[in-house]
């Protein structure tokens, strides 16, 4: 609704809004639809026109993904990428949300300095080479926890987590207690139950980043099986699938941008899957971190 | 005297008595608390702290080997030799060119966006728009830079219907010249929308009865623009660029080592991928530990100082 006093724009206005809000979505959505079109084009016209990319493939086929999910290196990334989000995911949101809960509680023992310990990694981060010290001091060197246990906890997540949990009513907590409710069972049966949505967005905040993770898997990971669906996506784009360790069959067939592009919306399906649901709460769980950090 | 003394003590163990019952009684009653605090504590110690202490090999000349106790102190030896390096010159050179830019073309962005998306009546089409807008910053580094290869890489899209229509723009990928460019236009592409959703709360917490009392005075919309929205969100800017600042020496990490290849270190180098290089590939560790603690310490102070400027400016900052 226009409030009264809001005058209507102009016509020249209104086509300029159009105009510029029309590209910026094209611009958004465009490769969207360009990888999933190039995707689905078919090998014979994928050669026919010298890989080029196409919005709207003549004959739609899923050949290349049938090639690239018959097992082989993008098959195994994709069950690794898979795993490590699951675990990944499972074992961060107990971590935040046990340390969110315990924070949140108004004099625990010892609250103070620990939320000040949180709070105090937004400020610095150790470096690099430290934490590649350390990662290699504790044996994890071409180990899957390598991808985990170095992102466990993230400091914003935890703070909005808090902040949810600061902000239902006393009154419940304060009832349970008086009925001789121990603070493990006021966890489970009040908070988390009333923290669903926050639970949610937080929850999908993690297995993104770990679906996403790209860079620790480069520094921790010297054996290519491993490698989770991001590395070998960028073998496939920027270095044509050439690595060892690839499926012979598909490097032959390279670079049919059919194939890439294939790669490419595997790598990018989770994110899309996940998104319409997450969207729903991620502005007040940014908001809340935002606000209260 | 003896008296005295034990008098004293028994005051002193009166006084210390109530106290400890206290934190023992805490403790019984907090230890549930306490316990769920352990998995996120020791992961920020093993993970931060002990790593942030690791910091001291900056100091040292270290050795895998000899591990960090065992290695031989040098002093300042590595930040000499650092800052004796022109490789490492040139990489701080990028990383300000780069950053300068951002700050210039990234950094008011998502603020014009915001002010863009809060003028359209429409509720439907604004959240149409906002849902397109944050999805970018939800992909990785590797499907962006993938995306923009599609587009305007040497056998892109965009850049092929160019060709054909007479306009050479040849592969903006591996163009060094224009690289600086094209990395700024891709941390656009990725997160303007998704920064606009703190304009966005900003604006929306702006008293609406300003902008009626500004428009029964007269003001058109350009004026309520610039007397009521801009001064509303002048605090928010100002934190956001305070904590822009405090990343004034990281620019895209996992970008840059993505693009590296393609464009030469000369234009690709920054100091996250020197550290990178010539740390963890090439077992500089000393020297690369220096720049990087470098880079940490004054990304602190910028921020420290920002902030002070701020409160000194009646701004609120982003901690008191």
């Amino acid at each position: 609704m226009r409030p009264p006093w809001m005058e209507r724009p102009t016509i020249a206005g209104r086509t300029l809004k159009f105009l510029v809000l029309t590209a910026i979505t094209v611009a958004v959505l465009y490769p969207f639809g360009l990888a999933l079109g190039t995707s689905l084009m078919g090998r014979a016209e994928s050669i026919a026109n010298g890989g080029a990319y196409v919005l709207f493939p003549s004959k739609p086929t899923f050949e290349a993904y049938a090639v690239i999910l018959s097992g082989g290196a993008v098959t195994r990334s994709v069950l690794i990428s898979i795993g490590i989000t699951l675990a990944g995911t499972a074992l961060s949101l107990v971590c935040t949300v046990f340390l969110g809960y315990a924070l949140s509680r108004r004099g625990m023992l010892g609250g103070k300095p620990i939320l000040l310990m949180v709070l105090a990694t937004f400020l610095f981060t150790p470096g690099m080479i430290p934490s590649y010290l350390m990662v290699k001091e504790l044996g994890m060197i071409d180990t899957y926890q390598a991808l985990i246990a170095p992102v466990l906890v993230n400091a914003f997540n935890v703070v909005v987590v808090r902040a949810f949990f600061q902000n239902l009513p006393d009154e419940l907590f304060e009832a349970a207690k008086m009925d001789g409710c121990s603070e493990w069972r006021m966890l489970w049966r009040i908070a988390i139950p009333l923290s669903k949505a926050v639970i949610a967005v937080v929850g999908l905040f993690y297995a993104v980043s770990y679906w996403n993770t790209f860079f620790n898997a480069i520094l921790y990971l010297n054996d290519q099986s491993m490698h989770p669906i991001q590395v070998v996506l960028r073998q496939f784009i920027f270095r044509g699938g050439a690595a060892s360790g690839m499926d012979v069959a598909i490097v032959r067939d390279l670079p049919a941008s059919s194939i890439q592009m294939a790669v490419l919306v595997i790598a990018l399906v989770p994110i899309l899957l996940v998104y319409p649901f997450l969207q729903k709460y991620f502005t007040k769980g940014v908001l809340t971190g935002a606000i209260k950090g | 005297m003896v008296a005295s003394t034990a008098a004293a003590r028994a005051e002193v163990l009166a006084d210390a008595r109530p106290q400890r019952r206290a934190i023992r009684d805490r403790l019984k009653r907090d230890w549930t608390l306490l316990a769920l605090c352990v998995p996120g504590v020791l992961y920020f110690v093993v993970f931060f702290y002990v790593p942030l202490l690791g910091n001291v090999i900056a100091f040292k000349d270290y050795a895998p080997f000899l591990g960090i106790n065992g290695s031989p102190w040098v002093g300042l030896d590595n930040f000499t030799a650092l800052l004796a390096e022109p490789e490492f010159w040139s990489a701080v050179n990028n990383t300000l060119q780069i950053t300068a830019l951002q700050l210039l073309l990234y950094f008011p962005a998502p603020i014009a966006l915001a002010l863009l998306l809060n003028s359209l009546v429409g509720h439907r089409i604004k959240r149409f728009i906002q849902s397109v807008v944050y999805l970018p910053h939800f992909l990785s580094w590797v499907v962006v830079v993938a995306m923009f290869q599609q587009v305007i890489g040497g056998a892109g899209t965009v850049s092929g219907f160019l060709n054909s229509h007479g306009i050479t723009i040849g592969n903006l990928m591996s163009n060094a010249d224009t690289f600086k460019l094209l990395v700024t236009a891709q941390v656009i592409w990725k997160d303007c929308g998704w920064g606009t959703i703190i304009f966005l709360a900003a604006i929306t917490a702006i008293d609406m009865s300003h902008y009626e009392a500004a428009a029964i005075d007269g003001a058109d919309w350009k004026r309520r623009l610039w007397h009521v929205t801009l001064p509303g969100i002048r605090s928010v800017v100002l934190m956001m660029l305070i904590l822009r600042l405090g990343d004034i020496l990281s620019v895209g990490f996992e970008q840059m080592v993505l693009q590296r290849d393609a464009v030469g270190a000369g234009a690709a180098e920054v100091i996250d991928t020197y550290v990178y290089y010539h740390g963890i590939r090439d077992g500089d560790w000393g020297m690369s530990t220096a720049a990087g603690l470098m880079k940490g310490v004054i990304g602190a102070a910028l921020i420290y100082a920002a902030n002070k400027l701020a409160h000194r400016f009646g701004e609120q900052g982003i901690y008191r």
